[in-house]
């Protein structure tokens, strides 16, 4: 029997692929996408700021148009609290937060501040007024305080030790002034 | 007679100069109604009760956020500028989509993106599934005997004769 020569395929009959680039483009945006969706699951499941971790600094330019910035607070405590005008809740622990903080100001080793969280500065203004508060309150411009401690709602409350970690979160209103300085007070004695 | 006429005009003119002056304190504030703050409101989502705009909210602080919209349109801002002031306020949530800058522009670039990926994947996919077809035609025809100078077709039936016989 005669041997046949080896048959070579024709051009048509070879298997079209796609092109290298085109693979590596839809790779990376198909990444792109994914990396996007995952982003936003994760930040979305992240709960509230965690009790140890350092604070990042906080700008807060308050109603009276003073600048206080956390990181020039270093060694004190600090106690941010999240309030609004139309939150009811905020309203009944407010007389407790202006007593702790006649309480503790004179020592100049706790600073309380407000962070009015998405509000109209008349209305913030007038509860301020309302409830006699003395401590620094500014508004959460674009809401960008609220978003670094992640907080799912008013009022809520942050202690910072002096060394700058988060120390306690209260959820919740305060239901007393000997319920913020059970929390200050072993903060001071720290040093 | 000429001195009361010469009072009357002077009265009227008095009056009439009052009247004009209460015309002009008028303007300070633009008169609003109610449709042009919803107007605006409806551009404009709660940001404590998610996707629900602020023109359909029922809470105190959409209702404070509605006054605050009234206070903007009587003081003569336009759509636009409140809609930057609530951004700035209360952060990009408030607004229906999200403003075109920073990593916003994925928002807006991926899903096209992926669209026209898809679309070139699919031709490319469709091409490949027909050019075997078009190529097995091809060969058809060559077996057909239409290309008799084909040496490699001739010994084939060459070999299958020689077995027949």
């Amino acid at each position: 029997m005669t041997q046949l020569p080896p048959i070579e395929l024709k051009e048509t009959e070879k298997k079209s692929h796609l092109p290298m680039p085109v693979f590596i483009v839809a790779g990376l945006i198909l990444l792109g996408f994914l990396g996007f969706l995952f982003m936003g699951l994760e930040r979305s499941q992240q709960g509230s700021i965690k009790v140890g971790e350092e604070i990042p600094p906080i700008q807060l330019v308050t109603f009276a148009g003073e600048s206080i910035d956390t990181s020039a607070e270093k060694g004190k405590v600090i106690l941010i609290n999240f309030w609004s005008s139309w939150c009811k809740p905020c309203e009944s622990e407010a007389d407790s937060l202006q007593e702790a903080w006649e309480y503790y100001e004179p020592s100049n080793q706790v600073l309380f501040l407000g962070v009015d969280y998405v509000d109209t500065e008349p209305e913030a203004k007038a509860s301020l007024a309302k409830f006699g508060i003395s401590y620094p309150n500014g508004p959460d411009l674009g809401t960008k305080i609220s978003q670094l401690f992640r907080i799912r709602g008013v009022p809520e409350t942050f202690v910072v030790d002096r060394d700058g970690k988060l120390a306690y979160i209260k959820i919740g209103p305060f239901n007393s002034t000997a319920e913020i300085k059970a929390i200050i007070d072993p903060l001071l004695g720290q040093n | 007679m000429k001195n009361s006429i010469v009072l009357t005009a002077v009265l009227f003119s008095l009056l009439f100069s009052g009247a004009m002056g209460g015309l002009v304190f008028a303007q300070d504030t633009v008169p609003v109604t109610e449709d042009e703050v919803n107007e605006v409101a409806r551009g404009l989502y709660c940001p404590v009760c998610e996707n629900i705009p602020l023109d359909v909210c029922p809470t105190q602080a959409c209702s404070q956020w509605r006054d605050l919209i009234r206070e903007k349109l009587e003081a003569g801002w336009t759509k636009e500028q409140i809609k930057e002031y609530f951004a700035t306020q209360y952060g990009d949530r408030v607004l229906p989509e999200p403003p075109k800058r920073g990593i916003n522009w994925l928002v807006y670039i991926l899903p096209p993106a992926m669209i026209l990926g898809g679309a070139v994947l699919l031709f490319w996919i469709v091409k490949g599934i027909q050019s075997p077809k078009k190529a097995l035609g091809s060969n058809k025809a060559e077996f057909d005997g239409s290309s008799s100078g084909d040496e490699y077709l001739a010994r084939i039936e060459e070999e299958l004769k020689n077995r027949k016989g």
